[in-house]
């Protein structure tokens, strides 16, 4: 029984790992884009209409990478949009993000109407059109280790092994935004053109560049969220598939207060709950019995108002975020 | 919107009208239906329910050669809307298509009483001109429940339903009971995927639920869940699990991996349904279409026909013959509100 309850705990952080993903992807997106001083509520049409992108090309031409290479660019386009209206015209950020996801919602339908005539969605995808799970070696290695052996190599076979590139490159990406915010000169200026953009602009750097450079970045790994979605982890584009998963990320952000370390555990968090959500319903637990599933999915939600009520620290986002800056003549 | 079928087959439809006209004067009676039909959300090539409809419908034209309007709804507002506008330019006799389309039906229905109406999926309205289909969806899922508790090599399957209403519970309700009847110590895992509409669209979800049930050892799990089972669909297929489709022939969305399907055949009451009407034999209330009337079946093509043995096809058609000889009554949870099996 103690066996069964370990491993179901240990396929829970598997699916964990996996829910987490486009949820990771596009909160590092997000603080690239905040850090800069863009809101940047689009995430979820960017992701929408990426998976779209991903899903599309992957059909028409075969192939995964093209899929992801297009998603990438689409979502790039629809970030210089984003960047074009409130950087270059000082618009209202909200508002311009807000048009992207309602655009996504209906252009993705639509297009995929006049291509595939399936609905809105697009074909279903083979496995030689989709990034494959990657099973890594050394699982035997490790299973034959004394003692720890059998516990570590279910966690390595389960947890650890068996995903595909993206789920890798996500992990990854919370490192590169990491070292990238922290660590280089490029960072210090993204985060001080979010705090102080007049300083930048003494120092003889264009804050709007900077600005595009972020949302650039931002477009990036919003495409790969999409992809993931489309392409990886799904097998297909259907309507509507980003299901909210944009504006959860974007709580994770905020949870975890613009840093990406404590971004990541966030996103990892409401992917948990996802996870056991999916699992508990209709099991019999020990002691509790059975659990309403309603209140797993309630609870991202209720956690996310209850910690931005101030229970946890307090979340302070960049300074200068959500205006536009006008350079002084 | 009002899309037209191709120039192609409108001129087939006139030279087979000419040829009719010349043999027999019936064709008279043809002229005077002007039938028209209102795909759902999803729309007619959605590979499931609308593209059985739509089957029905080609079926009626190629026979008939009687031309039948179309309407694809893209959003919740246009249904009525829709509706007005085939009563407006003339139509006789109008499908709807979906539990979805009750509200809009059941008013225009009202306000035109020369128009005759028909809609598929429900069962509850009351008009002098309108007729309703009704499925017995549970006795078609208690067939594939028989064939997924034959196929399963752990005795464990699964169900992954879209929101979680009674009509999916009906669904879940006859599948268990298929499944109990050949083990009746099998286990069925139940999952639904959310108590929203969006429950119909999460692929991804759909995906996770069936590889939690894989997880807990499940080997063969049946979705009810419109979009969000091609996420069912594909977790079995990557996982070299079977999965059973629903509504219109799924078999070939992921050929090797899909057992079967429970056909709902929707075809079947749009043809009858305008066929009926062109005939003068239209009758207004309620047609239940079961496994008698063929109205559900399970699906057996190429593309599974390696995964059907012998023993899976003999169990499921002895399943048949005894919901036919009356034998075995499938329960309607619709009908109580429970599952006894």
């Amino acid at each position: 029984m103690m066996a069964e309850l370990w491993l179901q705990f240990v396929l829970a952080l598997d699916a964990t790992i996996r829910m987490s993903t486009p949820l990771i992807f596009c909160a590092m997106a997000g603080i690239f884009s905040e850090r800069s001083g863009i809101i940047d509520i689009s995430l979820e049409g960017k992701m929408l209409l990426s998976a779209f992108a991903a899903a599309s090309l992957a059909a028409l031409t075969g192939s995964a990478m093209i899929g992801l290479v297009g998603a990438i660019i689409i979502s790039v386009l629809f970030s210089l949009l984003h960047g074009f209206a409130c950087i270059t015209h000082k618009g209202n950020q909200v508002v311009s993000g807000l048009a992207i996801n309602i655009l996504a919602s209906g252009l993705t339908v639509t297009i995929g109407f006049a291509i595939f005539s399936q609905g809105g969605q697009t074909p279903f995808l083979g496995r030689e059109q989709r990034f494959m799970p990657l099973e890594l070696p050394f699982i035997e290695v490790i299973e034959s280790l004394p003692i720890i052996g059998p516990s570590l190599g279910v966690i390595y076979s389960e947890v650890i092994s068996g995903h595909n590139i993206l789920v890798w490159l996500a992990f990854l990406a919370v490192i590169v935004t990491g070292y990238v915010l922290f660590r280089t000169t490029f960072g210090l200026r993204l985060r001080a053109v979010g705090e102080k953009p007049e300083a930048v602009d003494t120092a003889g750097v264009s804050v709007s560049w900077m600005r595009y450079k972020a949302v650039i970045i931002a477009g990036i790994l919003c495409g790969m969220a999409g992809a993931y979605l489309s392409v990886a982890h799904g097998g297909g584009f259907v309507r509507e598939m980003t299901a909210g998963k944009g504006y959860i990320a974007l709580a994770a952000m905020i949870f975890g207060n613009w840093r990406p370390v404590p971004v990541l555990l966030a996103c990892l968090m409401f992917g948990f709950l996802e996870a056991i959500a999916a699992r508990l319903q209709g099991v019999d637990l020990p002691v509790i019995g059975q659990v309403s599933t309603d209140l797993i999915l309630v609870l991202p939600y209720v956690l996310t108002v209850i910690l931005l009520a101030g229970f946890v620290g307090k979340a302070v986002p960049p300074r200068a975020i959500g205006v536009p800056y006008a350079k002084e003549r | 919107m009002i899309k037209k079928s191709s120039l192609g087959k409108v001129v087939a439809g006139v030279a087979v009208l000419a040829m009719t006209s010349l043999i027999s004067p019936i064709s008279a009676i043809a002229n005077d239906i002007k039938p028209a039909v209102i795909f759902d959300m999803g729309g007619k090539f959605d590979k499931s329910f609308n593209e059985g409809v739509w089957e029905g419908v080609k079926k009626f034209t190629e026979e008939t050669g009687i031309e039948v309007m179309e309407f694809e709804v893209t959003n919740e507002t246009q249904r009525e809307q829709a509706m007005r506008r085939m009563v407006e330019r003339g139509a006789t006799i109008v499908l709807g298509v979906g539990f979805a389309q009750a509200d809009a039906i059941s008013k225009v229905s009202a306000e035109n009483p020369d128009t005759l109406f028909s809609i598929i999926d429900v069962g509850w309205l009351d008009a002098p001109n309108l007729r309703q289909y009704v499925f017995k969806e549970h006795e078609g899922s208690y067939l594939v429940g028989v064939a997924a508790a034959h196929a399963s090599q752990t005795n464990k399957v699964g169900f992954v339903g879209g929101m979680d209403i009674p009509l999916i519970r009906k669904f879940a309700c006859g599948y268990v009971g298929g499944v109990k009847s050949v083990t009746a110590s099998a286990d069925v895992f139940q999952n639904m995927t959310g108590p929203t509409p969006s429950a119909w669209n999460d692929p991804a979800k759909g995906a996770e639920l069936t590889r939690s049930q894989i997880d807990r050892g499940a080997d063969v799990v049946y979705h009810a869940a419109g979009g969000t089972g091609l996420g069912v669909i594909q977790a079995a297929a990557d996982s070299g699990k079977l999965a059973i489709g629903v509504d219109s022939n799924q078999n070939g969305l992921a050929p090797g991996s899909v057992l079967t399907s429970m056909l709902k055949r929707v075809d079947v009451a749009a043809y009858e349904t305008f066929m009926d009407a062109k005939n003068g034999n239209f009758s207004s209330g309620v047609t239940v279409l079961g496994v008698a009337e063929g109205g559900v079946d399970w699906a057996l093509d190429d593309n599974n026909a390696s995964l059907v043995t012998d023993k899976i096809k003999s169990a499921v058609e002895a399943a048949r013959s005894d919901i036919l000889s009356g034998k075995v009554v499938v329960h309607n949870y619709e009908s109580d509100s429970s599952c006894p099996y």
